[in-house]
């Protein structure tokens, strides 16, 4: 229920999309705070399988961040944990490809683990709810 | 109560209908509004919505306060400013990589069909 949603339609076969956002070399070109380098890449795509990337962010700090597949089905969906070291909640990133005739329809997803049980009853809920915040304190 | 807490209750007070529609009209009556207003245009039971306020005053979304025999009932702000701030957070670092991605993806694309794939 606690979830932020981002689409992208991205001009280009889900089976390149897929690789860019479950292997080390993929994941490491694109996530991060800002252009900083990644020191560390490493993944296991594969249901248990871990990944674990380190950036240093332009500013020159250092952080990472990790977690465990929970689902990966090539070239559709790929759920995951996710962690910031230091940070003692992990949530929950689910990536959903969809083949479209430009290409593929990536459909990002990350939730609360805490809310996902409470989710999975009120998904139409939530959706409409942070519409609702938005305009609460816009 | 932590910050994780917090937000978890937030979240959680934010999942039913009843009382995000409470919260909406909160928002809009800045003097408060009696329980029994707040109850007219909800289509359940008064026991049902004093039920929902005990939520929402639990996760610090509503204050009441009495006067004889009337309760008024207003918002307060911050928890859900807190629950906000948590998702802009996570908007801002995945929408920039997501345009990094879809850049990537794109440039491979044409790479592939230029080598004839």
């Amino acid at each position: 229920m606690t979830s932020l949603t981002l689409i992208r339609r991205i001009k280009a076969r889900p089976e390149i999309v897929f690789d860019l956002v479950t292997t080390a070399k993929g994941i490491a070109q694109w996530w991060g705070p800002d252009a900083g380098p990644v020191l560390l890449s490493e993944s296991d795509p594969c249901v248990g399988g871990r990944y674990r990337l380190r950036f240093r962010r332009l500013a020159g700090d250092e952080f990472e961040t990790s977690g465990e597949f929970l689902e990966v089905t090539p070239p559709q969906r790929v759920r995951m944990s996710f962690q910031w070291e230091g940070d003692r909640e992990a949530t929950l990133i689910e990536m959903t490809l969809r083949a479209i005739p430009e290409g593929t329809e990536l459909t990002f997803t990350q939730s609360r683990f805490s809310d996902e049980a409470t989710a999975r009853g009120h998904e139409k809920g939530w959706s409409g709810s942070l519409d609702k915040l938005e305009k609460l304190f816009a | 109560m932590n910050q994780t807490e917090r937000l978890d209750r937030t979240f959680a007070a934010l999942t039913d209908p009843s009382r995000r529609a409470i919260l909406a009209r909160l928002e809009r009556e800045e003097q408060g509004a009696t329980v029994s207003d707040l109850a007219r245009p909800l289509p359940i039971k008064m026991p049902a919505v004093m039920k929902h306020l005990d939520v929402l005053d639990d996760a610090g979304l509503i204050t009441r306060s009495k006067d004889g025999r009337v309760v008024t009932v207003r918002l307060a702000a911050k928890p859900m400013r807190e629950a906000l701030e948590w998702l802009r957070r996570y908007e801002r670092f995945w929408s920039a990589g997501l345009d990094r991605l879809t850049a990537l993806a794109e440039a491979k694309e044409t790479e592939l069909r230029r080598s004839g794939k």
